[in-house]
């Protein structure tokens, strides 16, 4: 099942591009458009995406449309690759209905960074998408 | 020189710079700052001012074997820094130093010992508003010699630690208390840490690495807190010989630096295999409470 749209389109327009260091340059542009979550600290324990350094955290609720919102807050200004995840999760799920995240996959992580994350980078990544998929779970 | 680390008591404080230290000595032909992260959009996005980056994967390890760059790879990383024998290499990353330190580390096994890791990591110098640049450096190339890899003072192979662990040798193991105990942290079907088996290395003392920063601004701690927690709290004793793990070997870097370096350890070792290999092995004693 493909992505949904935006982060398909996305992921593979990045494919498209061999060099690493031009890839690495469109991953921090879209890691600029991230936008931080509009929560009060501190956040609640049970919000924050486990195993990832980059003290991540999500809330995903329904709007009155019965559409998905989604807030990420990134609490480590050098999560870098976390932000710029979080900004195409966004993209693909932000205002579509609840189904559309089963459209997700933590297999974006690797088709975003490649295989040259570290066990731990990839694990909190990885699980980032999972959490956001599970909220998503919960909803429908 | 490196002013208020002197004051805090290591063995060795010049292996300790701050980021003043660093500020001042951007332009010093015979400094070569070096950036380690584990995040590769980090040194991209920005970094101190002529800084090179030196990425783990590409550059530290081998990209086939599970093992460490050699002679020649080394000596083709130096010249790409412009390195010489004499150059000072100064370390600084993400994650409070990891990855400088593991950096740094692997910098040893080539006896590259003029090697300093700048104080709070990136994240100091970030926080302190100092200069940021896109820029890459462009320094000439250098002609760089270096020794073969040596792995016998700095590096610890399983079955060193396992003779090691029969002796009721010291080890330290930095990981998380969650992993120390073996206490499942993953997601559902998720691999616990890449590793088969969870626990610890028989014998092994639970020190989080984070244990010897300060959270504030993620500096070292002084050598008397230092002591306190790991001769005192802990019972290791200086004259005693030491191996360090975690994961990969990355965080017990970390804990190596400050044992042998800010506590003075004579032998202190950094077994790289670490739980992805220990908790994989066939056979290997395992402890869990």
């Amino acid at each position: 099942m493909p992505y949904p749209q935006p982060i398909q389109e996305f992921v593979e327009n990045l494919s498209f591009i061999e060099d690493r260091a031009e890839r690495i340059q469109v991953l921090i542009e879209l890691s600029r458009s991230y936008k931080p979550a509009n929560q009060e600290k501190p956040y609640p324990a049970e919000n924050r995406v486990p195993g990832c350094e980059s003290e991540v955290y999500t809330w995903l609720t329904l709007t009155p449309e019965k559409t998905l919102n989604l807030e990420i807050a990134v609490d480590n200004p050098q999560g870098i690759s976390a932000m710029a995840l979080a900004a195409l999760i966004a993209s693909g799920i932000q205002n579509q209905p609840p189904q559309i995240a089963a459209q997700l996959d933590e297999e974006l992580v690797y088709g975003l960074f490649g295989k040259e994350l570290s066990m731990g980078k990839t694990m909190g990544l990885t699980n980032l998408v999972r959490q956001v998929k599970a909220q998503a779970n919960n909803l429908t | 020189m490196p002013g208020e680390i002197e004051t805090r008591g290591y063995a060795h404080p010049t292996k300790l710079v701050s980021t003043d230290w660093v500020a001042e000595n951007l332009e010093n032909p015979n400094v070569i700052i070096v950036e380690s992260n584990e995040d590769p959009l980090l040194y991209p996005s920005s970094h101190i001012p002529g800084a090179y980056e030196v990425d783990w994967t590409l550059d530290l390890n081998d990209q086939l074997v599970r093992d460490y760059l050699d002679k020649s790879g080394f000596e083709s990383l130096m010249s790409r820094l412009g390195a010489t024998n004499d150059s000072h290499i100064v370390f600084y990353g993400d994650k409070n130093n990891w990855w400088a330190c593991y950096a740094f580390w692997v910098f040893q096994l080539f006896g590259h010992t003029n090697c300093s890791i700048m104080d709070g990591g990136r994240l100091k110098w970030m926080n302190e508003q100092r200069p940021l640049v896109i820029d890459l450096p462009n320094n000439p190339t250098s002609t760089y010699t270096a020794p073969e890899r040596d792995d016998t003072t700095e590096r610890a192979f399983r079955d060193e630690v396992l003779a090691h662990v029969k002796n009721q040798g010291q080890l330290v193991d930095v990981r998380s208390p969650e992993e120390f105990t073996g206490a499942r942290t993953h997601m559902p079907d998720y691999p616990n840490e890449g590793a088969l088996r969870s626990g610890h290395i028989p014998g092994a003392k639970s020190v989080p690495w984070a244990t010897a920063v300060n959270p504030a601004n993620g500096t070292f701690k002084t050598a008397e807190e230092l002591r306190e927690i790991y001769e005192n709290q802990k019972a290791l004793s200086p004259d005693e010989p030491t191996i360090a793990y975690c994961r990969i070997g990355e965080r017990s870097s970390h804990t190596w630096f400050v044992l042998k370096y800010l506590l003075g350890h004579p032998n202190v070792k950094n077994y790289d295999g670490s739980w992805t290999e220990w908790g994989n092995s066939v056979g290997l004693p395992i402890e869990k409470p």
